[in-house]
């Protein structure tokens, strides 16, 4: 196994210093016969972790599959995604989980760690077999209907109960389905205008409300997946300011786009939850900047072309996102000032790594831990070119727009998956 | 939307407001003799200005016959061959007068006879309107280059132009303003 | 180059001044013995229908043909096309058959929206009613019919009444007729009215009975008997009590007020029998004018080297 010296990186944003990768992990002695790496200018931060990946397979293959989604997430930065269970059939059972995990591992870009199902077949119904998931070769600690909301108070709190037995956590699909019937677009001035069926704030808000009430109620981990409006900071915050074990992500299309996009009728802005207003955006810019919001989750969720390519009613929801996580988080945190790299490193590493029990993944840049870096160069910018994207599909809604920074290298366990801008 | 032309000025006068009245007079003279007498007269004005001449020469004829000659106006806007050669037109007034066209003697009236494309337009759309007996054709004044077989049956004044030259014809109906003038 | 009519919101004052000039003129075609211009002769104008509509289609295939142009009739509805591509494999269907123009009715807010922009075919979209969004010509040929009962809406009072939520009539007339310098006021129960309407610029009541006596037209608006299941209303009979219009109702109208509904009529729900059929009533006639505006429009969009009205073709 290649060795590398990573020369003159700027580790977390901080003074220049050379880090040496070999067997796998941070090591310090003698760096001879290393492969030296130029990091003159480049941020160092711990692989990135996305808790909220959507990799299709199995199921959609036309949409992405486990390989091409794991190298989108290494063109991302990304060591380790948690891939979520609406697929095809859904991952509910050991055999899914346990056989997504083993594409993951075969693939090789990154860790894949699949999302197990709350309830079989995400329908709200009946729980399915969590401790089965848990127990599995995937050992699965995050548990999501992702796509459908736990809708149900009883089979909700069940299911945050049922999780303590094995450390797992719950990420709430946070949407009441009664309040967002055929919903198409944030309920504003503008929904009304452009006629397309509202999605009401108070959907998202008054679930995430509920489930913190039961999450304290019976002492379970409780993660709130991609909070998308102001009131949902606020209920967050209020949450934990009573020490409630709550835990909430946000993607980083809702910390730069807002509902006006909407007014194009082009469905490459659709997406669950949808696109807020500026307000919104201001105040989860704040909530990440402050901790409320733990950690920046993509939902990368592609879609074939032809889910895109038609009325805004009839198309798919979501967007892509590993690919351009990272430089989304410079443009809205770091060059607006409110987030500092360590910041980035924590809220886009560590902490998923914790809340998703990731071992070896989100740990500090020290001696002796796993060689899982990226390396990112925030200095230049790009505008963003679909057709070059590493995911099978194109469904980014930042085409034509000039973003900054861009991972050069990825290593995880000490080999480079990414190296000089290109997948290995 | 119709936008006024600006008032003609430094430029040669061609018929000031009395020699139009008198030309419009001869035609209208000229009109009775040809058709034997007013009657199964119809007058057509051309919008925008062949329409207040088809009123001024109807007023004429009441006043020689003491009878009325029905006035219309035709648009021919539809049906010009050069529509799709320029941005979609304002369609400009038709009044077909209540008795119609069918069997009659149509009078169309326009201010300038040049190349008669216009004219022609005003047969095809007159065509959809009825069928008059014979139509014949009255212009103030006819400044010559016809592009088409076409003639005027009354003409108020025959002005010999070199094609770089205008003729702007104004009247105080449309334009606060009268008379003929070359440029 | 303008080159769509999408939205009431494509026209400026003076395109639909002009709209309305040119529909006074194309009217009078109706009593002509022969009911047909050559202005679009050569041309082909689809009519895209993705939802039923025989009023709206009948209304635009009568005034393509009377321009002279060749009308293709294509229903989408009832066929395998209800989502997904279809849109766009018809509208490249159309390209090949060169349409110049395309009058696209769907159940989707934006379809039209989405052919005029997506790059699938190179025709003039006119949009004859999307979703829950706009319906562009039937504000034109509502503002018509007022103008010819009224002259100049300048100042003048328009109450729309009904499920203006789900109304795609209430949308195109309240930027039109806003454009063209009228007072609106949506009058509904609150649950009927859309969210954020404050901000659209015009008058909203929940009062019918006190809007009545200040308006110089009254627009009603088809309520369907469905939504009561949906909890916008409690019944059909207090729905007609606090916001249908019957005679009582009507007579506290100015003299000179007309009444309007762009149908199908539920006589009964929202409008009595003796209103609909009442002197006031111009309803018949807005079905009469319809032709005349899409005329108008067409012809505009049409007629010549390039359109003379309509929204940007970015």
């Amino acid at each position: 196994m290649t060795d590398y010296l990573i020369k003159g990186a700027s580790v977390l944003g901080g003074e220049p210093r050379d880090v040496l990768l070999r067997e796998g992990l941070i090591a310090d002695g003698s760096s001879s016969g290393a492969e030296v790496v130029d990091a003159d200018g480049l941020v160092m931060l711990p692989g990135l972790v996305d808790l909220h990946t959507h990799l299709r397979e199995p199921g959609r293959e036309d949409a992405e599959t486990v390989e091409t989604g794991t190298r989108a997430a290494a063109m991302g930065g990304f060591t380790a995604v948690h891939a979520m269970a609406n697929t095809e059939p859904v991952a509910d059972t050991a055999g899914v989980v346990e056989q997504v995990w083993r594409l993951g591992t075969e693939a090789g870009y990154c860790d894949v760690q699949p999302v197990g199902a709350v309830t079989v077949g995400l329908a709200g119904e009946r729980l399915a077999e969590l401790g089965a998931m848990a127990d599995s070769a995937a050992r699965v600690r995050v548990f999501s209907d992702d796509g459908k909301c736990v809708s149900d108070p009883v089979l909700m709190r069940r299911a945050l109960e049922y999780v303590k037995a094995f450390d797992g956590v719950v990420a709430q699909h946070a949407q009441e389905p009664r309040l967002t019937e055929d919903a198409q677009m944030n309920e504003g001035e503008l929904s009304g205008r452009l006629g397309l069926r509202g999605w009401p704030a108070v959907a998202e808000e008054s679930i995430i409300a509920r489930d913190c009430l039961l999450a304290a109620h019976v002492g379970s981990r409780l993660h709130v997946c991609h909070v998308s409006t102001a009131g949902s900071v606020e209920i967050v915050r209020w949450a934990k300011s009573k020490g409630w074990p709550v835990t909430a992500e946000v993607c980083p299309h809702h910390l730069l786009l807002t509902d006006e996009l909407a007014a194009s009728y082009d469905p490459i802005f659709k997406v669950n939850p949808p696109l807020r207003s500026a307000t919104d955006v201001e105040a989860l810019r704040a909530g990440l900047a402050d901790g409320t919001i733990d950690v920046v989750a993509t939902d990368h969720a592609p879609h074939p072309h032809e889910d895109k390519d038609c009325e805004w009613q009839a198309a798919a929801f979501g967007m892509l996102g590993l690919e351009t996580a990272l430089s989304i988080v410079q443009t809205t945190m770091v060059d607006a000032g409110l987030l500092d790299w360590a910041g980035v490193a924590e809220r886009m590493s560590t902490t998923p790594a914790r809340i998703g029990r990731l071992a070896g993944q989100g740990r500090p840049l020290e001696v002796g831990e796993p060689a899982n870096v990226v390396l990112y160069d925030p200095s230049v910018s790009r505008v963003v070119d679909a057709s070059e994207l590493a995911s099978l599909s194109r469904n980014t809604p930042y085409a034509g727009m000039e973003l900054p920074g861009r991972v050069v290298a990825t290593f995880l366990r000490g080999r480079p998956t990414v190296l000089d801008g290109k997948l290995c | 939307m119709t936008v006024q032309p600006e008032p003609v000025t430094g430029n040669r006068t061609v018929l000031d407001s009395e020699a139009v009245s008198r030309s419009l007079t001869r035609i209208a003279h000229e009109i009775l003799e040809r058709n034997k007498g007013p009657h199964d007269l119809v007058l057509l004005g051309i919008p925008s200005r062949g329409v207040p001449l088809a009123q001024r020469i109807a007023a004429k004829l009441a006043e020689v016959e003491g009878t009325e000659v029905p006035v219309g106006s035709l648009d021919v806007t539809m049906y010009r061959d050069d529509l799709r050669m320029r941005p979609a037109r304002t369609l400009l007034p038709t009044q077909i007068p209540p008795g119609g066209i069918d069997g009659r003697t149509v009078v169309l009236v326009d201010d300038v006879l040049f190349s008669g494309r216009t004219i022609r337009a005003a047969l095809d759309a007159m065509n959809d309107v009825g069928r008059p007996e014979s139509v014949q054709l009255a212009v103030l004044v006819d400044r010559g280059h016809r592009q088409l077989p076409i003639r005027a049956d009354f003409v108020g004044k025959n002005l010999p132009t070199s094609l770089v030259e205008q003729v702007a014809v104004r009247l105080n109906e449309t334009d606060d303003q009268e008379g003929v003038f070359i440029k | 180059m303008k080159k769509h009519l999408l939205s009431a919101a494509d026209l400026s004052r003076d395109d639909a001044e002009l709209v309305l000039a040119t529909a006074e003129e194309l009217r009078s075609l109706a009593d002509r013995p022969i009911k047909k211009l050559p202005a679009l002769r050569g041309r082909t104008v689809v009519n895209l229908f993705f939802e039923d509509s025989t009023r709206t289609r009948i209304s635009f295939e009568a005034a393509a043909k009377r321009l002279s142009a060749d009308v293709i009739n294509f229903s989408a509805k009832g066929s395998s096309l209800s989502k997904g591509e279809s849109l766009k494999d018809t509208a490249l269907t159309l390209e090949a058959m060169g349409a110049d123009a395309v009058v696209v009715r769907h159940w989707a807010s934006g379809a039209p929206h989405l052919l005029a922009h997506a790059g699938w075919a190179r025709s003039s979209v006119v949009n004859a009613g999307d979703g829950t969004h706009e319906h562009p010509t039937q504000a034109l040929l509502d503002a018509f019919t007022m103008t010819r009962h009224l002259g100049s809406l300048d100042g003048r009072r328009v109450a729309i009444v009904g499920d203006v939520l789900h109304s795609r009539v209430a949308r195109s007339n309240a930027l039109l007729l806003t454009t063209l310098g009228a007072e609106v006021t949506l009058v509904a129960p609150p649950t009927l009215l859309p969210y954020g309407v404050e901000g659209w610029g015009v008058e909203t009541s929940y009062d019918l009975d006190a809007v009545l006596p200040k308006a110089d037209v009254l627009m009603m608006l088809r309520v369907q008997r469905e939504r009561m299941n949906a909890a916008f209303f409690p019944s059909v009979r207090e729905y007609s009590r606090r916001y249908g219009v019957d005679a009582r109702r009507m007579a506290t109208l100015q003299d000179h007020t007309i009444v309007m509904h762009p149908g199908p009529m539920i006589r009964g729900m929202e409008i009595s029998a003796d209103v609909a059929d009442s002197e006031r009533s111009v309803i018949v006639e807005q079905v009469t004018n319809g032709v005349a505006v899409r005329m108008a429009v067409l012809y505009l969009l049409l007629g010549g080297s390039q359109p003379a009205i309509g929204g940007d073709d970015a």
